[in-house]
This record gives C-alpha cells, sequence and structure tokens, in this order.
C-alpha cells in the first residue's frame, strides 16, 4: 500500500508540462447538475415507501421520566415508532468511527436520548407514516415526560465548579491521566515549546487579548436524509447523503450491532457538508424503522431540524499572549483556548491547539486546550474545525503587535514566517510548506498595494494554516475497448472531486480527462475508503487514481509486450503512446491497443490504495477592504483577496471555487452568522431567514489567487486546498475594521449592534 | 386523511393532471407526486430559493405555492430547461464557468437566472446580485455564479 | 535510537525530561523501553494492547494509524500528541 511506510521516497513526476493537470475541463457530473437529474438523498425514490419525522425535545437539559407512545401509533396512517428503547444497549466503551474515537454511549444516545435530553431539538423518538405529514402529526401525539434541569450554555460557565453538570460519570482526561471529580471539562490537551515565561521576558512588546466566537453552523443547503431498506434476508441498505459512505456504515454497525457485511450505504449525490455529514443523525433512526416496518423508510430534516440538530461549530473563549522584541521578531506566544464541545465530549481544540501559531516559527511557545460539554448539540466538524476560532485570536494579536511596532503587518508575518525544517508547537517538523509565498504573493498583490485610507474604511490581513490529511483511499480502474477508462471511487463528490481524480489518472495515462467515466459507487462496490473530509479527496483519492492507473499502464506495457513479441522492459510509454525500443520501431497508442485487449489476454483492471502520511500542510493568506457605515454599523466587504497555496492545483476553477467558498464562509462567521440563545436554551434564529449566512448581494467578487508549491508528499505535488481558506477571515475583517475604526473587535460576529457599541453611537 | 383534489396544470409545455392534498405544497407536487426533483427543498420557509420554479412568468419559490393554485396555470422547472440534444446557454454557462460545487442549489440558481434573463437581457453585476439574493449558496461564494450570468447573457 | 518526545502534560513521570533517546524498533518497543525507565506511560498511552483513544502517533513528523506495530527507523523522532480527529484509529475495513 503506498504510504503506509514512513521511509518511502515518493516519487515526484519529472515531467512538469502536464496535459490534463492544471487545465479546466467540464466537470464529468455537471450536465447531471445543470439539468436537475443528479440524484440527491431526498430524491430517492422506492415502491412501498414510508416516511420518517423525528419528535425533538423542547428543553435544553431535562431527565426523560417516561414516553407514551401509544396515541401515536393509534393514528392512522402511522406504521412504526422508535425509541432509544429501540436501540440495541450501548457499553460504555470506545469505537473507533468517524473522524476520531467516539464514545459509542454518547454516539447512541445522541441518536435517540435515553436518560437525559441535553439540548433543545434532541432527537427523543421517531415515527413511521404514509406520508410525511402524519408522521408530523403523530410526532404531536408522541408524550414525553421531562424533569426540567437548568441548562449551561456557555464555556466559560461550564467550566466553573458549582455549574449543572451534563454528564455524572464524565471526568476529565489528561493526555491519558483521568481525574477524580466528574466535570463538564472532557480533556484538557497541552503543548508547550521552549520556555514561554523566559520569551515573555526577552518581548519588547506584549500584547494579551481575549477573544470570544459564538456557534456556527456548517449551512449546507441540502438537509440530511436516509432511505433505509431491511430484506427479509437481513441485508440493508442505506441510500443517504453523507461525506464518507464507509464511515455511515461503521457508525451504523456500532449503533445497531449489525454486522458491516450485512450493511450497504449508497452515497447519493450529496448538497454540501462541510464536516457536517460525517456523523451520522437519521440513517439509524431509518434503519430501525425500516426493521419495524419492514418497509423502506425515508427519513428526511427540515432545516430547523438540522440547525438544532446536527453538527453546529462551537462557541469558543480564546485568550491570546504574544510578545516580540522591536524588530518584530515574536520571542513568545501563550494560548488558552476553551471549546463547547455541545452535548458530548469531541469539541475540535485539538486542531485548534495545533494550529494556531503554526505559521510562525516561535521559539517558546504554550498551548493549553479545554474541550467542554454545554447544553447545545454535539458539534461537528466544519472546515479546518477549530483553526478559525484560533485563529481569530493569534492573527488579532498579532496585528495588533504590528501596529504596536509601526511594521507592516504582512512584514512582520514573513519576519517570523515558519518554514521547512521549523518545529510546529506541538512537536512535529514541517516539511516543504508555502507559507512564505503566500505572503509575498498577498504583498506584492495589486489589492494590497492600492490606496486605502478613506474615513470608516479599512483594511486588514491575516493568515491561515491547516494540516490536511491522507487516510485510506481506493481507486479501481476498467479500461474500455475504445481507449476510454471506467474510474471506480468511494468520495462522495461535494466541489468537483470527480474530475480533479479522473484528471490525474488521465494524466497517467495520457488521455483526455473526457475519456475518463469516473463514478462513486456503494460499499459493496470499491475498496474501503476514508471520508470526503479533511482537505483529503483529491490528495489522496487522487494518489490512488494515479497509482491504480500506473497499474493500468503497467498492464498495458506487458500487452504491448505481446503484441510485438518483445520484452516488456522494452516497451516504453510515453504522451499517451506505447514504443518499443532497441531494435523493433513499433509504435501503437494508448487507444488503439485498448482495442487490442481480447487478442493479448483479456481485460485489464487497474487498481490502487493508499494510506498516504504526507498529507502536506496549506497556509492562505487573506487581504480585505472594508467599509463600515458610520449610522448603522454594518460592515460592507468592498474587496477581497485570497492567496493559496495548492501545492499543485488539478483543476484549478475548483480549487478556486474552494477558496471563494471558504472565504465567503468565513465572511458569514465574522459578520453575521451565529446561534442566537434564549436563557432556556433555546435557539432563536433557527431558519434561514434570521441565522443570516452571506447572500451574493452582501459580497463582491472573491480574488482567488493561487500559489503553487508542490507538497512532496503527492506525486503531482497535490495539497488539500478546502479547509484553509475559512482560517484567515475572520481575523482579517477584524483588523480591516480596526484599521476603519480604530477599535479592536473581539468577539463574533461583528454584527452591526456591536459595532455601534464599539462605536460608542449605542 | 384529508381528501385530494384533482388539479390540471401545464408544467414545462405539458398538460400535467394531479391529486393532491391541499397542505401540499407545489414543491412537494413536483417532488413527490410528479417525480419532478429537479427542484430542492433547502428550508421549506422560502428563504433559500433551492426550490426556485417560474409560474406563469413569475420567479417563485415552490415550497410557498400550493398544488391546488397551479390549476390552470403554467409551470417551467429545471427539467423543461434543455432541449433534447442541446443545454440552455445559462447551464452551458455554469458548466464553463465551473459555477457549482455540490450543486443543490444549482436548479434553483439556474431557474432564477432564467427569469432574471427573460426580463433583463443584459443586467450588470449589481442587478444579478441583487436577482439573486434570494438563492442560498453556501459552497461557491457566489463569485463564479455571477459570472456565470454575465456570460450567459452574453451568449443569448 | 528513536527519540520519543514526551508530552507537556505526562513530564510529570519524567521528572521533566521532555525528549528521551531509547531503543526500539517498532513503537512497541519503545513504549515498553519507555515504561521500565519511566513507570506508569504505558498505562497513560495504551489500553488492551492498543493505543488510548484520543492519543496519536507522529513519527517524523507524518501522522501514523496509531498501530503499535509501526516500525521506527534507528533516528526516528516520536511525538505522541492528543488525537485530532480523522480516524486516526483502526477503521473496519
Amino acid at each position: 500500500m503506498k504510504g503506509a511506510s514512513f521511509d518511502e521516497e515518493i516519487e515526484m513526476t519529472e515531467n512538469k508540462e502536464y496535459k490534463v493537470v492544471g487545465t479546466r475541463p467540464i466537470r464529468h457530473d455537471g450536465v447531471d447538475k445543470v439539468t436537475g437529474r443528479a440524484l440527491y438523498g431526498a430524491d430517492f425514490q422506492i415502491t412501498g415507501l414510508l416516511h420518517g419525522r423525528v419528535l425533538r425535545s423542547p428543553h435544553a437539559h431535562a431527565r426523560i421520566l417516561s414516553i407514551d407512545t401509544s396515541r401515536a401509533e393509534a393514528l392512522p396512517g402511522v406504521k412504526g415508532v422508535a425509541t432509544a428503547a429501540d436501540l440495541p444497549d450501548a457499553e460504555d466503551r470506545i469505537a473507533d468511527l468517524g473522524e476520531g474515537a467516539v464514545n459509542l454511549k454518547y454516539l447512541c444516545d445522541n441518536i435517540f436520548a435515553s436518560d437525559k435530553v441535553l439540548y433543545k431539538g434532541h432527537a427523543v423518538a421517531a415515527v413511521a407514516a404514509t406520508n410525511p405529514h402524519i408522521a408530523e402529526e403523530a410526532c404531536k401525539l408522541i408524550d414525553v415526560e421531562y424533569e426540567v434541569l437548568p441548562p449551561v450554555l456557555e464555556v466559560r460557565q461550564a467550566m466553573e465548579a458549582d455549574a449543572p453538570l451534563l454528564h455524572e460519570t464524565l471526568k476529565t482526561t489528561s493526555m491519558g491521566e483521568t481525574a477524580d471529580e466528574p466535570s463538564n471539562v472532557a480533556s484538557h490537551i497541552q503543548h508547550k515549546l521552549g520556555d514561554p515565561e523566559k520569551g515573555f521576558t526577552e518581548a519588547e512588546v506584549i500584547v494579551e487579548r481575549e477573544f470570544v466566537t459564538g456557534t456556527v453552523h456548517q449551512g449546507y443547503i441540502e438537509p440530511h436524509n436516509a432511505t433505509a431498506h431491511f430484506n427479509q434476508d437481513g441485508h440493508l441498505t442505506i441510500w443517504c447523503s453523507t461525506q464518507g459512505a464507509f464511515t455511515v456504515r461503521e457508525q451504523v454497525a456500532e449503533i445497531l450491532q449489525y454486522p458491516i457485511s450485512k450493511i450497504k450505504v449508497v452515497p447519493m449525490e450529496i448538497g454540501g457538508g462541510f464536516g457536517g455529514k460525517i456523523s451520522v443523525y437519521i440513517k439509524p433512526v431509518a434503519a430501525l424503522l425500516a426493521k419495524k416496518t419492514g418497509k423502506p423508510v425515508k427519513v428526511l430534516m427540515n432545516r430547523t431540524d438540522v440547525f438544532e440538530g446536527t453538527g453546529p461549530t462551537p462557541a469558543s473563549y480564546v485568550r491570546v499572549m504574544m510578545g516580540a522584541t522591536k524588530d518584530g521578531k515574536i520571542t513568545a506566544a501563550e494560548a488558552y483556548l476553551a471549546f463547547e464541545a455541545g452535548a458530548y465530549p469531541g469539541s475540535p481544540v485539538g486542531p485548534g491547539a495545533m494550529c494556531i501559531f503554526a505559521p510562525y516559527n516561535i521559539e517558546n511557545v504554550i498551548i493549553d486546550g479545554y474541550d467542554v460539554v454545554v447544553n447545545k448539540p454535539k458539534t461537528a466538524p466544519y472546515r479546518a474545525p477549530g483553526a478559525p476560532n484560533a485563529a481569530f485570536g493569534s492573527e488579532s494579536v498579532l496585528d495588533e503587535i504590528a501596529e504596536k511596532l509601526g511594521i507592516d503587518p504582512l512584514e512582520i508575518r514573513l519576519r517570523n514566517a515558519a518554514k521547512e525544517g521549523d518545529r510546529r508547537a506541538d512537536g512535529p517538523i514541517h516539511p516543504r510548506i508555502g507559507f512564505i509565498e503566500t505572503v509575498e504573493a498577498a504583498k506584492s498583490h495589486p489589492h494590497y498595494t492600492a490606496p486605502n485610507g478613506k474615513k470608516y474604511h479599512g483594511r486588514g490581513v491575516a493568515s491561515g494554516y491547516w494540516f490536511n490529511i491522507g487516510l485510506e483511499s481506493s481507486v479501481t480502474i476498467n479500461v474500455n475497448a475504445d481507449g476510454t477508462i471506467n474510474l471506480i471511487e468511494g468520495s462522495t463528490d461535494i466541489g468537483g472531486t470527480r474530475a480533479s481524480i479522473a484528471m490525474q489518472a488521465a494524466e497517467v495515462l495520457g488521455i483526455p480527462a473526457e475519456s475518463v467515466n469516473p463514478s462513486v459507487v456503494d460499499t459493496n462496490s470499491v475498496g474501503y475508503t476514508a471520508v470526503t473530509g479533511g482537505s483529503r479527496t483529491t490528495y489522496a483519492t487522487g494518489y490512488a487514481a494515479y497509482e491504480a492507473a500506473q497499474d493500468v499502464k503497467r498492464k498495458m506495457i506487458e500487452r504491448a509486450a505481446k503484441l510485438w513479441e518483445v520484452d516488456e522492459s522494452n516497451v516504453q510509454f510515453a504522451d499517451g503512446m506505447f514504443s518499443s525500443i532497441n531494435g523493433k520501431e513499433e509504435q501503437i497508442s494508448f487507444r488503439d491497443l485498448c482495442g487490442r485487449l481480447g487478442e493479448t489476454g483479456g481485460p485489464v483492471v487497474g487498481s490502487g490504495t493508499v494510506n498516504p502520511g504526507g498529507a502536506g500542510g496549506a497556509y492562505a493568506t487573506h487581504v480585505v477592504d472594508v467599509a463600515v457605515d458610520e449610522e448603522t454599523g454594518k460592515v460592507e466587504i468592498l474587496r477581497y483577496t485570497a492567496v493559496q497555496d495548492a501545492g499543485k492545483a488539478i483543476h484549478p476553477s475548483y480549487v478556486e471555487g474552494q477558496i471563494q467558498g471558504g472565504a465567503v464562509q468565513g465572511i458569514g462567521w465574522a459578520l453575521n452568522e451565529e446561534y442566537i440563545y434564549n436563557e432556556e436554551g433555546t435557539m432563536t434564529n433557527a431558519s434561514f431567514l434570521d441565522y443570516r449566512m452571506p447572500t451574493c448581494l452582501d459580497l463582491p467578487m472573491i480574488d482567488a489567487v493561487i500559489v503553487e508549491v508542490p507538497n512532496p508528499g503527492h506525486p503531482y505535488g497535490v495539497r488539500g486546498v478546502g479547509e484553509v481558506p475559512i482560517v484567515p477571515p475572520l481575523p482579517a475583517i477584524a483588523n480591516a475594521i480596526y484599521d476603519a475604526i480604530g477599535v479592536r473587535m473581539t468577539e463574533l460576529p461583528m454584527s452591526p449592534d456591536r459595532l455601534l457599541k464599539a462605536m460608542g453611537k449605542i | 386523511m384529508a381528501r385530494k383534489s384533482h388539479v390540471q396544470t401545464t408544467i414545462n409545455g405539458e398538460t400535467v393532471e394531479f391529486l393532491c392534498e391541499s397542505r401540499q405544497s407545489l414543491l412537494e407536487v413536483l417532488r413527490d407526486e410528479l417525480y419532478l426533483t429537479g427542484a430542492k427543498e433547502g428550508c421549506n420557509n422560502g428563504n433559500c430559493g433551492a426550490c426556485s420554479v417560474i409560474l406563469d412568468g413569475r420567479l417563485v419559490n415552490s415550497c410557498l405555492v400550493l398544488g391546488v393554485e397551479t390549476e390552470g396555470k403554467s409551470v417551467e422547472t429545471i427539467e423543461g430547461l434543455a432541449e433534447p440534444d442541446k443545454l440552455h446557454p445559462i447551464q452551458d454557462a455554469f458548466l464553463e464557468n465551473a459555477a457549482l460545487q455540490c450543486g443543490i442549489c444549482t436548479p434553483g440558481f439556474i431557474m432564477s437566472a432564467k427569469a432574471l434573463l427573460d426580463q433583463n437581457p443584459n443586467p450588470t453585476e449589481h442587478e444579478i446580485r441583487y436577482w439573486l439574493a434570494g438563492n442560498l449558496c453556501r459552497c461557491t461564494g457566489y463569485d463564479k455564479i455571477v459570472r456565470a450570468v454575465l456570460d450567459a447573457a452574453a451568449a443569448m | 535510537m528513536p527519540t520519543v518526545v514526551i508530552p507537556p502534560l505526562m513530564r510529570n513521570l519524567t521528572s521533566g525530561e521532555a525528549n528521551i533517546t531509547l531503543p526500539g524498533t517498532t513503537i512497541r518497543e519503545v513504549i515498553d523501553n519507555l515504561e521500565s525507565r519511566h513507570p506508569g506511560m504505558k498505562e497513560r498511552l495504551c489500553q488492551e494492547g492498543r493505543l488510548k483513544p484520543g492519543i496519536a502517533i507522529y513519527v517524523n513528523g507524518l501522522l501514523t494509524r496509531g498501530s503499535l506495530l509501526e516500525r521506527v527507523d534507528a533516528d526516528a523522532e516520536i511525538h505522541f500528541l492528543p488525537a485530532i480527529g480523522g480516524g486516526v484509529s483502526e477503521p473496519s475495513y
């Protein structure tokens, strides 16, 4: 398996003049998606389909005293009702699922609350009926008796010694050590480099600030969906929207205590995920209802269900202190990160702690991170999980240091920039990275050199890091007689990855991108493939496609050798042509040789499986101009430039798309988006009207600038591009607002009311 | 169970008859009764535009129209836009500009853009942004969508 | 010999020592040798013969699958870090 060993040298392709890589073909699934023919999870139809709906808790924290489903079951059209009582007893043990280790008890309780509800919107029961309206009516007929408990809604309150406990058995763990007393603090992590105390004494300027960020949602436009069917022979099929069909299979198997060999997950087209479609919510529910009714059951969420019942990304409290010498050299940095995990442990404080100072080479660092449960939905990954919260603090503080020292904010980044061989604060040494290149490109960009000085207008910059992940991917290639190939993969395509994966195989075989038919298939039909997440798909599944194409190439060389009756070592392949060397002057194109497979030995199938360790980190540096309306406090984005190291952009249009989309999600997070809770712990803005995501009217064009510093861990130098663009916008906009109004904004979102307060207008 | 009404309407130029409950939205009818699943449900309360269709020449959120209201009317959906062997210029422009990522909002955006270009064949960037503000896209940051509509207008 | 970088929250077991060089050709051997030098280490890192959930292993800057069978070079640098998600443990294939 490629990449499984760590001393392996990856052979970088010599030829930098690519024919397919770096071009912009029409994506393979494009026509289906512009004609409405592409089938998403909710579009799935099957004979005899029942419709399921979920009853959710009206309280943020309550003990369930009783659940009576009899009135619901009596409603005509209702075919089945499920509750936590229908789930197999969850042992309190650890299962390896999704993006990390998940405690199975917590996992099951998040599907259906058993003893307590821990957030408003927590699933309590579900109904299957002949139509969705009846299912909804039936939910209202389920009688649940609650003993309401006081909710804990904020991370610092939850950490207080006398805070109400969500889980009586939860105790703080710190690198394998467990505390004696129960607490809402699930874990404490720490990274330390050098001697921070000494580093601060060497500093000539020190800035320390506190930051607060709100709970925000991934905001994918397609709500969660799942259709499940149990065959009489016990085979369970689930058609659904997911970032990872195999992780759905694992989670459903664990939750239902059912063998993975009897579960087939069919990934339908997916309408956005951003990390939020890795955890399962209604997939086991659909399976339970299908089991109970003997019929296929489709369960759909509505938008309120999505806001209240699925993973947002955490609110957080962040304290950052940095010190620097007069010439701008950072001598020490300290960070305290307290992240809300939601109802069950597992906030992204780890990645936040890993990324916070990663753009810089700092000798003395200490970072403390706390994962804290509160009465809000269990958080789920959201694009570079944890890193934006952390960078909001560190990049704001660095901006302030630059200002105090009278150094250009990009220049101070260059003076401290991390490069190959430097040590990240959490320990590992950086491989070849392209941070400096992003800062230099931003510095010389016409946006940064354009004048900026109008009243209430401001410019800000910020940088960001995301580590990216590798993990397993499998690809199979079937060669067609007409010189095309069918490429079978297991990565759900959320942003054009069929194209970026197909293009890597096409490059190897010297055929056009259009000669590849990529298919994303179910868990029975392709080798294990990890989630579309961690910015890994074009990197790792593309790598698997490269390996599968290499396998095809080797086999085709054997066929050419057979055809010409020469030794394989006498056959060369370049630019889509096989040729013989040493004697016979024969040539045949890939396409023509495909037409002669029958006579040379039959079908050719290539396969590639990878688990690469060298995902390579990604860096971004953003520049933004804002205008603050002095009367309303509204912040307008006037101009936005996002520079990013993509390693090698396989399909530049979709790399730009990732950069633009990530930047805009960051803009929403910075300016508008947050869960607004009342005292009882009810989210009061659980709709797209009141949870205000950016519309196109809120935005200018987003200038995406790709720099390419090849990743040594991939044959074409690919780095993941999906996540890092959401990291810089929060601090970049805060820094721009400071430039405009002279006030440091330290609380997100930087909404009009907060701006007016900051300007002393209210 | 609620009694169903018989409705006759025109969808993409064809006369269509269906039965629906009075509480069923046009979106539900299109998707669940007629299997025209190109219009998507993103919010079911008129805030995301993923279910955009054109009703008697006017852009609507089909989740906010009742199925029974379409009696005698004409509905255009994404399924009717392309010709059998040729995409509509807006569809081509979306593909060429890479103006979609996950694609769930795409049918709504394309129908919305069509309604705009039907009444304003040469919109400015600002007019496009104003018009499309009722359609949410979470993937693209809208940059390439706006460019696609500008390109489509130029091509038409 | 490989070098283990002891996480700050585990340095109470090593009297504050941060970098420890010790023999071993696999992660398991390295941990066993660490345990004999600094008792208590193994319990913090492993359970039931496997790496504890919530802990990740980096070798020479690269995230591993967290397998104790992972081979390590003579000059390897090994980090035990909080697992950051990403399915660092063994999936069910």
